[in-house]
């Protein structure tokens, strides 16, 4: 027998809930650690649509003002709705692998293992938006509302990344095949563009100005311009942006949570 | 404390209206090796799921290392190690930050994690992989660093759920030797398999599954003595005097094989069988290659079981 063995006293899981979780994040980021490229790729990813749409697409229908202005504040909204795609292929390997299975059967809290993807996936969302942001001082664009606008923007940008995030983790516990994955990976794109990131909904045909108006993911680009202070903006816009997303987390959160514990059924 | 690491009791799993496990009942005494065998879909996976905590079961009562699965899974957790049917490691750290990981899932704390680590690449030896990416590793060698995983803490009750399945003769031996030095350690260990020859080797007793039931369990040599007992091969030279040979030979219920130039039939007394057979041979003038009595393989035990229990549906 090994000297490093233990046995454990505790009787309550919860209490290593804190403990569990961050090992789970460091999990995440070793991984990233030994895949420097695909990081790589992934940040430069929106970066890459920055600038085609700012200068290859160009023109922003409908925008008055400097395009850069209107595109950067989408772009980070646009960016924070495709992570949705990210948290549901990492949650669709972990369990198709086995791999939550076994952390099922561990002496473990079982919630640390969304805990853990949730602060992974919003660190590397954080990090999306300081490489975008970067790259778009980098091109000339400014943030013009000050500090507590700046600040407040990001917040909005995060929570509805936040709200991505459990609906990703929702639908990868709900379908969880990589062929459903493909599908949603695919019609990403076309709710990502069913908004007003790239061109003004007034720009577009009734209908279509219609469900873009509605789409979550305007709402936080419209609140993000105007706290950026650049066209688009609607001032008074920040309630929508905040009620949206904690509308969708107070929908997909539990089923989540409901949907996780259900894999003992 | 009972002598039973494991006991099963009557338990039932459906998924829809297809019975996964159909009142199944199986104990299993500390310190063995006890093989479930059983075809695709005969339910084994599901057994191990429900001992492992991973499922509830519908109906019946499950105990393992003394504690309750449905109301004491915590406990149950702290005593078990899962090997599930496939690899669960993360491919792109090594092989030492994944034995990390699960140490500290283990709450062993970093440097016992890290200690715990080393001497378990040690003992599957491992240790100069350790740095390399799991997804660099051979089949063998990430089963065993799979195990390794499994055995963090040395637990009391270890789940092997099918654990060659897609090795190669190397990896599937390498395996092997692994599981039986465990159970030097005195770890009770619990395995699925399809491969009989699998379960001749490492298990001290056999389930038989088929259908979500246990339609045979003993040793090895107890399921070969309950199906037919022993037989007569008698292999001739000459292909072509089978057929003359099997109505001569003293003997009922014979099976001709053509492509082995083999006649086999089962016997109840061993010595005056194999006496009888020869002094025939001898009388008809026939030339046999081979005479043989033999214990029925545990292939022929397992379809005479299955075969049996889809007959009786």
């Amino acid at each position: 027998m090994s000297t490093s063995t233990v046995m454990n006293t505790v009787t309550n899981p919860a209490t290593y809930a804190l403990t569990d979780s961050w090992t789970m994040t460091r999990r995440e980021l070793a991984r990233w650690a030994r895949q420097p490229v695909a990081v790589v790729v992934n940040l430069v990813f929106p970066v890459m649509l920055l600038l085609m749409f700012g200068y290859l697409v160009g023109g922003g229908r409908g925008v008055s003002g400097a395009y850069l202005d209107y595109l950067v504040p989408g772009m980070l909204a646009l960016t924070m709705a495709f992570g949705l795609e990210g948290t549901m292929v990492a949650v669709t390997r972990d369990l198709e692998k086995g791999v939550v299975d076994r952390f099922r059967s561990l002496p473990m809290a079982n919630s640390a293992v969304l805990v853990g993807r949730s602060a992974a996936d919003m660190i590397q969302s954080a990090l999306g938006l300081t490489v975008l942001i970067a790259v778009g001082y980098a091109l000339g664009w400014r943030a013009q509302g000050g500090a507590g606008a700046f600040l407040g923007a990001v917040g909005l940008l995060l929570l509805f990344r936040f709200a991505m995030l459990w609906i990703g983790i929702f639908l990868a516990l709900v379908a969880g095949k990589p062929e459903l994955v493909q599908a949603v990976q695919i019609l990403v794109w076309p709710v990502g563009f069913l908004s007003n990131a790239f061109a003004t909904p007034e720009a577009m045909p009734g209908w279509l100005g219609t469900v873009v108006q509605w789409n979550p993911l305007s709402q936080t680009a419209t609140a993000v311009r105007d706290l950026f202070g650049g066209p688009g903006g609607e001032p008074g816009h920040v309630w929508a942006a905040v009620a949206w997303p904690l509308a969708l987390l107070a929908l997909f959160f539990p089923l989540a949570v409901r949907r996780f514990g259900r894999l003992s059924r | 404390m009972t002598d039973a690491a494991i006991t099963v009791e009557g338990v039932r799993k459906k998924y829809g209206s297809k019975d996964a496990l159909d009142g199944l009942d199986l104990t299993v005494t500390r310190g063995t090796v006890h093989g479930v065998l059983g075809p695709n879909g005969a339910g084994k996976t599901t057994l191990v799921r429900i001992l492992s905590t991973l499922l509830r079961p519908d109906a019946g009562r499950v105990e393992v290392a003394g504690h309750d699965v449905l109301t004491q899974a915590y406990a149950v957790r702290l005593r078990i190690g899962l090997l599930g049917q496939h690899a669960a490691l993360d491919e792109e750290l090594g092989g030492r930050q994944n034995l990390e990981m699960f140490g500290r899932l283990h709450h062993l704390g970093a440097r016992r994690a890290r200690a715990r680590a080393d001497e378990l690449l040690a003992r599957f030896d491992l240790t100069d992989t350790g740095r390399k990416p799991v997804g660099a590793y051979s089949g063998g060698m990430r089963r065993r660093l799979d195990l390794a995983a499994s055995l963090i803490t040395e637990p009391e009750v270890l789940f092997l759920d099918e654990p060659t399945t897609g090795l190669d003769p190397r990896g599937r031996a390498e395996v092997w030797d692994s599981v039986r030095s465990l159970v030097d350690g005195g770890t009770t260990v619990l395995l699925t398999t399809q491969y009989l020859e699998e379960a001749d080797q490492l298990a001290d007793r056999i389930s038989v599954v088929d259908a979500g039931r246990v339609v045979a369990d003993g040793t090895a040599d107890e399921l070969k003595a309950a199906t037919g007992g022993d037989r007569v091969d008698v292999v001739l030279r000459d292909a072509g005097q089978l057929t003359t040979a099997a109505a001569l030979l003293p003997l009922t219920g014979v099976r001709v094989d053509p492509d082995r130039r083999l006649l086999s039939a089962p016997v109840t007394d061993r010595m005056a069988a194999l006496s009888g057979v020869v002094r025939a041979l001898e009388v008809a003038g026939l030339e046999a290659e081979d005479v043989a009595l033999r214990r029925p393989t545990l292939d022929e035990v397992f379809l005479h079981l299955t075969d049996r229990t889809k007959e009786a549906v």
